[in-house]
């Protein structure tokens, strides 16, 4: 009987092949006496260099292999292995208290862990993953125990572990076709190891050592998020059909990785990504995304006990504005509160948070806060090609307040001599239907409007999709829906501006014909939709999608205008 | 013995690759080096010890250096995070 467990799905693809159990020694740390304090000196010296020499193997191995950036892990360690601090901390433990090596290194590893991990900062938080990887490879020599077990697996296998450190993951060869770990999310290192290496990955299984087996037969499916154990013949057979079919279709998508996206008629639109933080950005690039579309600036505030610096935020703008190259890049202010909370922000407890005090609403009144951000984003606008979009606008009044504190800050920075860029449009987020039903007032105003389409769909139509009963109701293909992004973009091209959007609807195989009709210049999407997007926009003319606009805007309901999209075969399977 | 107060200029501080080079650069003379900030004293050749100082821009911060070499280590030194420690 084949069993299944559901995690997290971490990266794309199917792996099928056995499992390789990646074996975590219970390490007894516990003191224990010894006569001679040099000779369990030189132990751990000896420990000591056997466990530097194989970082630099590792190290090099990385540099080759995957990158600068990943080796780097490996000089941190070594540089921990030369810490005199520690080196002469376990040395006089070791001797004071008539200790095993073992005891001194882990209790001295233990108290930096603990040190770095209470810190206020992410970088200083990760170190203390570096101070356990490290001390636990020269704990496996003090064990005289195999620290190499991965790099040493030459047939095709799943990994499967608790969860997979730095040092693992940088020995993964060839034939690891696709891991899965107890724990972990999508951001956790293993994650984001397995998505730069292309390997399918299953993460936060809760159980998978647990239940797997050495050599039992696996089925990875990094796209739905499960692992199958002991499959039966006919799952692997679905499987390897599922695993061709996916492979195909990455074959035919990454042809366009650096093709325009044009359409058969020889219209160019904008394909964009949304992303979180700046380590969405490898992703963006591999997919061939022409900008940035959506860049959340919520997430440098959350997880937090005060509100980021304007040197952090300006650290994190420049750093996607760098590496986008002079590629458009769309930040949204501050998009935060009612139903997303900042511990250190005293925000009211409201009835109904989605039609409360959040976003610019927010901003306007907590008003360092929001030229904090301003700031920031002024200082960074000279490494890239900003543009700047306010979230949450229902008024024309919200728009010329936010410009006024936005001109207000410019002007203050050039003061302090800072340079700060003269092309800088500025756009608002059009999700109130006050503001699309009135575009043609707010495109005076502004430089570019950014439809975001899962709250405008919701306050149409009065639906939360959370909701069980009225998720029916939620409806992106609603007539009225339809209308509003027309008028929206029409609003745009009559005052010579431009329209996006930066919803989930965006990149809908359904509704790229549709927008694309209506005349969208950017969409902007998750990452891997860019490409299958990109491949759809491609096979489509735009003088027959204007047509298709015509017919649909006949239609009654939600139903009939998604039934003629896919009827008159405007969307390729 | 060689004394000197610094204020540190570079954006992040003393953290992680700030931190590497002067760590580097401590290591390669033969002098007893130590770093005090806040109250708090730190061997200048520990990068365990100078990242838990958790020292930030604009810190004032002191470097003590005794031993046979310590003229030309706190030239390096100096010379170091003038340059805005590799920043």
């Amino acid at each position: 009987m084949s069993a299944s467990l559901t995690g997290i799905a971490a990266s794309k693809g199917i792996a099928i092949a056995k499992a390789f159990l990646l074996e975590q020694p219970e390490l007894d740390v516990s003191k224990q006496p010894v006569d001679n304090a040099q000779d369990e000196i030189a132990r751990f010296k000896e420990a000591v260099q056997e466990s530097k020499q194989e970082l630099q193997v590792i190290k090099e191995k990385t540099l080759q292999d995957i990158g600068e950036d990943q080796a780097e892990i490996f000089s941190a360690h070594l540089l921990v292995l030369e810490d005199p601090e520690i080196m002469d901390g376990v040395s006089s433990k070791i001797t004071e208290e008539s200790a095993n090596a073992e005891y001194a290194l882990s209790e001295v590893a233990n108290m930096y862990v603990d040190m770095f991990e209470n810190m206020d900062n992410e970088y200083m938080k990760e170190r203390a993953a570096d101070i356990r990887d490290v001390s636990k490879r020269v704990l496996m020599h003090l064990f005289g125990l195999e620290n190499t077990s991965l790099a040493t697996i030459d047939q095709e296998v799943v990994v499967i572990a608790d969860d997979l450190t730095p040092s693992d993951t940088a020995q993964l060869n060839e034939y690891v076709r696709g891991f899965a770990t107890d724990i972990g999310g999508r951001t956790s290192h293993s994650a984001i190891m397995a998505r730069s290496m292309e390997i399918p990955a299953v993460v936060g299984t809760k159980e998978a050592t647990g239940t797997i087996n050495q050599d039992d037969l696996l089925i990875v499916d990094g796209l739905e998020g499960r692992v199958i154990v002991n499959p039966s013949d006919d799952e692997v057979q679905e499987y390897k059909e599922k695993l061709e079919q996916f492979n195909r279709q990455k074959e035919e998508w990454a042809k366009f990785v650096n093709e325009p996206t044009k359409t058969e008629d020889g219209h160019t639109v904008e394909l964009a990504a949304n992303i979180g933080t700046p380590n969405d950005l490898d992703g963006v690039l591999s997919n061939g995304a022409e900008g940035i579309g959506l860049y959340r600036t919520e997430f440098l505030y959350m997880g937090r006990n005060e509100l980021p610096s304007e040197e952090e935020q300006f650290e994190a703008y420049k750093e996607v504005l760098e590496r986008m190259e002079g590629k458009p890049v769309v930040i949204r202010t501050l998009d935060i509160g009612g139903d997303k909370e900042l511990p250190y922000l005293d925000l009211p407890k409201e009835m109904n948070p989605f039609l409360g005090f959040r976003a610019i609403r927010l901003c306007l009144e907590e008003k360092d806060m929001f030229r904090t951000q301003l700031r920031a984003l002024l200082r960074a606008s000279s490494y890239g090609k900003l543009k700047i979009m306010f979230p949450m606008v229902a008024t024309v009044e919200e728009v010329r307040e936010a410009k006024s504190m936005l001109a207000e800050a410019k002007k203050e920075l050039q003061d302090e001599n800072i340079e700060v860029s003269d092309d800088i449009e500025v756009g608002i987020m059009v999700e109130i239907p006050s503001t699309a039903a009135a575009a043609e007032i707010f495109a005076k105003e502004v430089d570019f409007f950014s439809i975001g389409t899962n709250d405008l769909i919701q306050y149409t139509l009065a639906a939360d999709r959370m909701s069980e009963k009225v998720a029916h109701l939620y409806q992106p293909y609603h007539p009225a829906i339809l209308r509003l992004v027309k008028n929206v973009i029409d609003a745009a091209h009559k005052e010579g501006k431009w329209a996006g959007m930066c919803g989930e609807m965006a990149g809908e195989p359904v509704a790229v014909p549709l927008l694309l009709g209506l005349g969208l210049d950017e969409f902007s999407m998750s990452a891997t939709s860019v490409l299958p997007a990109r491949t759809q926009l491609r096979s489509l003319k735009k003088t027959d999608a204007e047509g298709l606009v015509e017919e649909a805007m006949k239609c009654s309901t939600a139903d009939e205008i998604a039934e003629l999209v896919e009827s008159r075969g405007f969307v390729i399977q | 013995m060689q004394e000197k107060t610094f204020t540190i200029t570079n954006e992040t501080g003393i953290h992680a690759r700030p931190a590497t080079q002067l760590v580097n650069k401590a290591g390669q003379f033969s002098s007893d080096i130590s770093l005090e900030y806040n109250g708090k004293s730190v061997n200048l050749k520990s990068i365990m010890g100078v990242m838990s100082l958790g020292v930030g821009k604009g810190s004032e911060v002191t470097v003590k250096i005794e031993g046979n070499d310590e003229e030309e280590a706190m030239e390096a030194v100096d010379q170091v995070i003038k340059e805005g420690l590799g920043e």
